[in-house]
């Protein structure tokens, strides 16, 4: 799994934190979304593809077979 | 109930698109379809009154997901034909263009119509904004506009005007509330957002009702107000509420209440679900029904139907969200703000336009608005539980 995220398209929300912590953060100053890890482990991916669909700015890519 | 062999989601936005994605995550392989009344493909609408509408995105960046993610769900997408009536017992939905599609589960998930004034229909130079043709349309009067009039003092007229003005359109923001949003937000939030509009060259002409609309020889000229002052104006946007699209429902035995009403887990009657602005459910902790027209909201309810239509049989208890851009202020709110709350600020400061608001009733937190710190509000969102927002919806 390789994992993308379009900046430009994050809202600040925080969802994908609430829902996969090892895997993103927020900047401080703005609270953009910062990628902590674009090849996450397997025990991380269901949790990834739901930050993904949850993302209210559909600013998180997932790509599975990269 | 057992696995549906066919489930129907009557809606083709946020709210039906991420009830799919949820069906297929949870392992549901059987028949999908997509009814949805717009041309095309899903596509998301908080950017419709900034990015599209302000011209700094094309229309195919505001799509919800790639042509790729689409197919990769394995549904049929019909497009361009709005449900038109509903036969609950069979679950057979009956379309503008005649179709009849039968499922074993049904999600309605048709959204919202804006309310308009009363003598707006026909005329020139009068909008809504509540699909991407109305964004573009809006945006192509914007252009050659001399005075945009925006009616609607909430969300969505508070963000078209941030827009315009920033396009270098003239703007005048009507509405009755005191402040943009002040019965949403109360002080100091409201406050600050009706400062931060005057600074940026924003007529606000706040707490007077919209009575109607003037006109000659079918182009709009100006906006009526209560006390009978004409705001001129060649560009209005009526953005004043929308009411859940459920015309299609009536008759069909469901319970139409301001939305569509559903028990506690989402259902209006059997195999038939709600998702999203059209939802009027029953929060159980809250102990009350409740409708939310946010964008979170059209997420996380739809994750939460699919997993009950595949037998999960677990409430929807959330705690609403919802942000909004407008000029350089970005606004996050969790919870249940109110006016009569006790606010006190828990992180910077006011005066600096970067704070943490913090809403209480008794003591016990009803809400959290961030201001320009949204990672820092979405931290104090954990003061807030279901049970702590009960104390302020008393």
């Amino acid at each position: 799994m390789k994992v993308t995220i379009d900046q430009d398209k994050c809202c600040g929300a925080g969802t994908c934190v609430l829902v996969a912590p090892d895997v993103f953060d927020q900047r401080d100053d703005d609270g953009i979304v910062i990628l902590l890890n674009e090849r996450p482990p397997a025990e991380l991916h269901p949790v990834v593809r739901e930050a993904a669909d949850v993302c209210p700015g559909a600013a998180i890519f997932v790509s599975e077979d990269a | 109930m057992s696995t549906p062999d066919h489930v129907l989601v009557a809606g083709a936005s946020a709210a039906g698109l991420a009830t799919v994605e949820a069906l297929r995550r949870k392992g549901y392989e059987g028949r999908v379809t997509v009814l949805g009344a717009e041309p095309h493909l899903p596509y998301d609408r908080p950017p419709l009154s900034k990015q599209i509408l302000s011209g700094s995105w094309e229309p195919e960046r505001a799509q919800l997901r790639p042509p790729a993610a689409l197919s990769a769900l394995n549904a049929e997408f019909v497009l361009g034909d709005p449900a038109t009536g509903l036969d609950v017992s069979s679950r057979t939905v009956r379309t503008a263009s005649g179709r009849v599609l039968s499922a074993d589960a049904l999600v309605v998930a048709t959204g919202l119509r804006p309310r308009t004034l009363p003598d707006q229909a026909g005329l020139a130079g009068v909008h809504v904004l509540r699909t991407l043709d109305d964004a573009l349309a809006l945006r192509a009067d914007l252009l050659s506009c001399t005075r945009l009039v925006v009616v609607g003092d909430g969300v969505l007229g508070a963000e078209i005007a941030a827009t315009a003005r920033g396009m270098g359109v003239n703007v005048t923001l009507a509405g009755p509330q005191p402040a943009p949003l002040a019965c949403q937000l109360g002080q100091p939030a409201a406050g600050l957002l009706a400062d931060l509009h005057t600074e940026h060259g924003v007529e606000l002409r706040l707490g007077a009702a919209v009575s109607g609309l003037t006109e000659r020889h079918g182009h709009v000229t100006g906006v009526r107000l209560e006390t009978g002052d004409v705001l001129p104006a060649d560009v209005v946007v009526v953005a004043f509420g929308a009411a859940p699209a459920t015309d299609w429902l009536a008759g069909s035995g469901l319970d139409l209440d301001n939305g569509l009403v559903c028990d506690s887990r989402c259902r209006a009657a059997e195999g038939v679900y709600a998702v999203g602005d059209v939802a009027r459910w029953h929060h159980e902790t809250l102990g009350r029904s409740l409708r939310l027209e946010n964008r979170t909201n059209a997420t996380e309810q739809a994750i939460a139907v699919a997993g009950n239509i595949l037998g999960d049989d677990r409430p929807y208890t959330p705690i609403p969200y919802f942000w909004t851009d407008q000029f350089d202020a970005k606004i996050h709110v969790h919870g249940m703000p109110s006016p009569d709350a006790e606010v006190s600020i828990a992180e910077g400061s006011v005066a600096e336009r970067r704070f943490v608001a913090v809403y209480r009733h008794n003591g016990r937190a009803t809400g959290v608005l961030g201001w320009n710190m949204p990672k820092q509000a979405r931290q104090h969102r954990q003061e807030l539980t279901a049970t702590s927002l009960l104390a302020g919806s008393a």
